[in-house]
C-alpha cells in the first residue's frame, strides 16, 4: 500500500522556521524599535504603580468605579482590591495592572483609527477583516515562540503577544458602530456642509462611542486572559503565582493567582462595562 | 373638460434647473455611463450587472420662491434625485444648475461652500444629533459657516421662534415628540438662511394629525419667506396641497409635471390616473379649471326679444348680462323671458335677475358647495371683476368623478425648453367651440 502521508510533502515547518528566522537576522533594529515605545510606556505605568502607596490605588479606583459606575461596582472594588492585597499579591497585581493598562492602551490608540478607517472604506475593511480573524482564532502559544525570538522574554514581550490577541475587538466595534450611526445623522452633517473630518467628530464617533467603549471592554477582558499564558514567557505579574504553582505543584499559590486574577478582572469589567452604557 | 385660464407667468430667476439627470448605484461609474448610453431598460441593466438606475433622465425646472414637489411610490428614485441636487449623491451623467451654476461640477470647496449657504436639508427621519442639544442642532449650519457665537444664538433662537419652539432650546432632541423634532430639522434648515430647502419625506413620519399641521404651518411660513423648496412626498394629497407644481416619478423616470389641477383633471399616464383616484378633488380643482363659457348678453345693445332668440337657438335656459365692461350683472333666465315679451317689456334691465352668487376663478370648489345648491350656476370673476366663465351643478358634480382616461400631454421633462408648452396646449384643445362674441 502507497504509504502518501509518510513524508511531509508541504514542508510548512520547514517554511515557517526559515521565515522567522529571516525576519529575525534582517529586521532585529525594526523590532527593537516596537519594542522601546512599548517598553517605555510599560515601565512608566508600572514604576507609577509600585510606587503610589497601595491605599492610594485602591481609593483611586474606587472613585472611579464610584464616577461611573456607582455605589456598588465602588464597594465591589474596594473589597476586591483588599483581598488581592491580603492574598500577598499587592504588586503582582500592580504588575499585571500595568501590563494590561499599557496593552489596552496601544489597543485602542492602534484599533480605534483603523476601526474608524475600515468603517469608511469597504476596501479597508476587506482588507483588515481576514487579518482580524486569524489574529483571533490564532491559539496564542502559536504564536509566542516568534515573539520570544523577535522581542525576548519578560514583560514586554508578554504586553506584546497580549496585544496580537486583544487588538481585534476594539477594532471591530468600532467599524461596527461608525457603520451603525444614523445615515439620516450623517447626511444631515454633510448636508449642512461639514468636512469629513468634521463629521467624524462631531457625529459620528459620538453616535459610536458605547459601541467603541464595548470593544474597549472586549479588548481589555481578552487582555486580562492573556496574564497566566504570558506569565510563560516570563511576564510577570498574577501569573507568575499561577504557573509556578503548575510547575511546582503548589495548588495554593496557584488558586490565590488565579482568584487575583479573576477579581482584578470583575473589576476592570464592571467598571469599562458602565462606560458603554451610560448616556454620552 | 378643463380650461387653463391663467397661464403662469414664468418669474424672472430661475433656482434650480435639472438637466438629463441619471444616477446609477453599481461601483462603475464608465460602465455605468455606456449602459445608459446604449439605452439598456432598467431591468436589463439590474440583471446584467446588478446596478441600479434610480433616476433616469430627469428634466426639471424649478422656479424661484416655488413649492415644487416630487411624488412617487416607495422606490421610484425620489431621494436620490433630491440628493442630486446638493449632490450628496454624486449624478452619473447630467447636470444639475443651481441659479445657473453646475452643482455636478463644482469644486469640493465651492459644494461646500453652497451646501451652507444656499442648499439646506430637512430629513424624513429628521436626521437630529441626538448627543446635541436642540440649540445646538439648530446652530450647527451656522458652525458651519463660522459665524460667531453670538450671531449664531441670536440666529437659533430666531429659527426655534419661527417654527414655534420657543425656550426648548436647551433640551435634547429625544425629549421631544416627534412632530417638534422636525420643527428642530425645519428650524436647522431655516437658520442658515438657504434660499434653497430640500425637504426629503419631511413629514411623512409623523401622525396625521401633526402631519396636517406641518403642512400648514410651512405654507404660512412659505408665505413670509418665499424660498425654493423641493418638497418630496409619496402622498399625492399631500404633493397637491402643497405643490405650485408636482412632478411625479415612476421607476427613476418622471412620468408628469404639472399644477395640481393640472395632474388631477389631465392624467398623462395609467400610472397618474391611478394615483389620482383617491385624490378629494375638490380640494385641489378651482372653478377656474372647471368653468365653462357662457352664452353673454350686453347691457343696453341686446334686447329681450334678441336674447329669446338665441335661448332658442342654442337651447340654453339662461344667459349672463354683462355690461360694456363685461362685468356680470346678472343672469336672464329662459322662463321669465316670454312673459317678458308678452308684456311688451323689452329692456333686458326688467327681467335679469341679480340674485346670483360670483366667486373667483382661484376658489376651491369645496369653497362653492354653499352657494351652488341653491341656483343653477355660480358666475366666476377675474381678478378686474370681469366675468371669466360660470359652473353650473352638473359642471362641478361631474368633475369630482375622478378622471377615468389619460390626456397624453407633451410632457414638460422631455422638452425643457418649452418648460409650460403642454399646459397651453391641452388648454386650447380644450376650449369650448363656442366662445364669447
Ligand atoms: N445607496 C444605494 N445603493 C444602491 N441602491 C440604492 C441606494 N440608494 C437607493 N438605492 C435604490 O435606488 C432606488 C431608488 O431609491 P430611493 O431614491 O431611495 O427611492 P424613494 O426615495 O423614492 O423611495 C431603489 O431601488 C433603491 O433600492
Ligand atoms: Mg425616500
Amino acid at each position: 500500500m502507497l504509504d502518501i502521508f509518510g513524508h511531509k510533502t508541504i514542508p510548512l515547518e520547514d517554511w515557517a522556521e526559515d521565515f522567522t528566522f529571516w525576519l529575525v537576522r534582517e529586521y532585529r533594529p525594526f523590532f527593537q524599535g516596537v519594542k522601546w515605545p512599548v517598553e517605555q510606556l510599560l515601565e512608566n505605568i508600572q514604576d507609577f504603580l509600585l510606587w503610589l502607596p497601595d491605599w492610594v490605588v485602591i481609593l483611586i479606583l474606587v472613585l472611579i468605579a464610584f464616577r461611573v459606575a456607582g455605589r456598588n461596582v465602588a464597594i465591589f472594588t474596594a473589597l476586591s482590591m483588599m483581598v488581592i492585597g491580603f492574598l500577598g499579591l499587592w504588586n503582582e497585581a500592580m504588575v499585571s495592572l500595568a501590563m494590561v493598562a499599557s496593552a489596552v492602551l496601544i489597543c485602542a490608540l492602534i484599533g480605534i483609527p483603523l476601526g474608524i478607517l475600515t468603517a469608511r472604506s469597504n476596501w479597508a475593511d476587506q482588507l483588515v477583516r481576514p487579518l482580524l480573524d486569524a489574529m483571533q482564532t490564532t491559539p496564542s502559544f502559536v504564536y509566542l515562540v516568534p515573539v520570544v525570538m523577535l522581542f525576548s522574554t519578560g514583560t514586554v514581550a508578554g504586553v506584546i503577544a497580549t496585544l496580537v490577541f486583544a487588538m481585534p475587538p476594539i477594532v471591530r466595534l468600532t467599524n461596527l458602530g461608525i457603520r451603525g450611526v444614523s445615515p439620516e445623522a450623517v447626511e444631515a452633517a454633510y448636508a449642512f456642509g461639514a468636512e469629513p473630518r468634521q463629521v467624524l467628530i462631531d457625529v459620528q464617533i459620538p453616535l459610536a462611542l458605547r459601541t467603541i467603549m464595548a470593544g474597549l471592554n472586549q479588548t481589555l477582558m481578552m487582555a486580562m486572559s492573556m496574564i497566566v499564558i504570558a506569565s510563560i514567557i516570563g511576564a510577570g505579574g498574577l501569573g507568575q503565582p499561577v504557573r509556578q504553582g503548575i510547575n511546582n505543584l503548589q495548588p495554593g499559590l496557584a488558586v490565590i493567582g488565579g482568584v487575583s486574577v479573576v477579581l482584578l478582572a470583575m473589576v476592570l469589567d464592571r467598571i469599562t462595562q458602565a462606560l458603554a452604557t451610560t448616556d454620552s | 373638460m378643463s380650461l387653463q385660464v391663467e397661464p403662469r407667468i414664468l418669474p424672472s430667476m430661475s433656482t434650480i434647473r435639472l438637466r438629463n439627470v441619471s444616477k446609477v448605484f453599481g461601483d462603475d461609474s464608465h460602465k455605468a455611463r455606456a449602459l445608459l448610453q446604449e439605452g439598456r431598460s432598467r431591468d436589463e441593466i439590474l440583471a446584467e450587472t446588478g446596478y441600479v438606475v434610480a433616476v433616469r433622465d430627469v428634466n426639471l425646472d424649478i422656479e424661484d420662491g416655488e413649492i415644487f414637489v416630487v411624488m412617487g411610490l416607495s422606490g421610484s428614485g425620489k431621494s436620490t434625485l433630491i440628493r442630486c441636487i446638493n449632490r450628496l449623491h454624486p449624478v452619473t451623467t447630467g447636470e444639475v444648475l443651481i441659479d445657473g451654476e453646475d452643482i455636478v461640477s463644482a469644486s469640493t470647496d465651492r459644494l461646500r461652500e453652497l451646501r451652507r449657504s444656499k442648499l439646506a436639508m430637512v430629513f424624513q427621519h429628521f436626521g437630529l444629533f441626538p448627543h446635541r442639544t436642540v440649540q445646538e442642532n439648530v446652530e450647527y449650519g451656522l458652525k458651519m459657516q463660522k459665524m460667531d457665537v453670538d450671531e449664531r444664538r441670536a440666529r437659533s433662537e430666531t429659527a426655534l421662534e419661527q417654527v414655534g419652539l420657543e425656550g426648548w432650546g436647551n433640551r435634547r432632541p429625544g425629549d421631544l415628540s416627534g412632530g417638534m423634532q422636525q420643527r428642530v430639522g425645519l428650524a436647522r434648515a431655516l437658520a442658515t438662511d438657504a434660499d434653497v430647502l430640500l425637504m426629503d419625506e419631511a413629514f411623512s413620519a409623523l401622525d396625521p394629525l401633526i402631519r396636517r399641521e406641518m403642512q400648514d404651518d410651512l405654507l404660512t411660513l412659505q408665505r413670509d419667506l418665499g424660498k425654493t423648496i423641493v418638497f418630496i412626498t409619496h402622498d399625492l394629497n399631500e404633493a397637491l396641497k402643497l405643490g405650485d407644481h408636482t412632478a411625479i416619478m415612476r421607476d427613476g423616470q418622471v412620468v408628469q409635471v404639472g399644477t395640481a389641477d393640472e395632474i388631477v383633471s389631465q392624467p398623462s399616464t395609467e400610472y397618474v390616473l391611478e394615483f389620482t383616484r383617491d385624490v378629494d378633488r375638490s380640494r385641489v380643482l378651482t372653478v377656474g379649471s372647471i368653468m365653462r363659457q357662457p352664452d353673454t348678453l350686453v347691457q343696453g345693445r341686446d334686447t329681450v326679444r334678441t336674447a329669446s332668440a338665441r335661448m332658442r337657438a342654442s337651447d340654453s335656459d339662461y344667459m349672463v348680462l354683462v355690461d360694456s365692461n363685461r362685468q356680470p350683472l346678472g343672469l336672464v333666465l329662459e322662463e321669465y323671458v316670454g312673459p317678458a315679451i308678452q308684456r311688451g317689456v323689452n329692456d333686458l334691465g326688467d327681467v335679469v335677475s341679480d340674485s346670483f352668487v360670483s366667486c373667483s376663478t382661484d376658489d376651491l370648489l369645496i369653497d362653492t358647495y354653499d352657494s351652488v345648491i341653491e341656483r343653477q350656476c355660480i358666475v366666476a370673476i377675474d381678478e378686474h371683476g370681469q366675468l371669466a366663465g360660470v359652473a353650473e351643478h352638473l359642471d362641478i358634480l361631474s368633475s369630482l368623478a375622478p378622471a377615468t382616461e389619460i390626456t397624453p400631454a407633451v410632457s414638460r421633462s422631455s422638452h425643457p425648453a418649452n418648460a409650460h408648452a403642454s399646459t397651453e396646449a391641452g388648454a386650447e384643445q380644450t376650449l369650448p367651440a363656442e366662445s364669447t362674441r
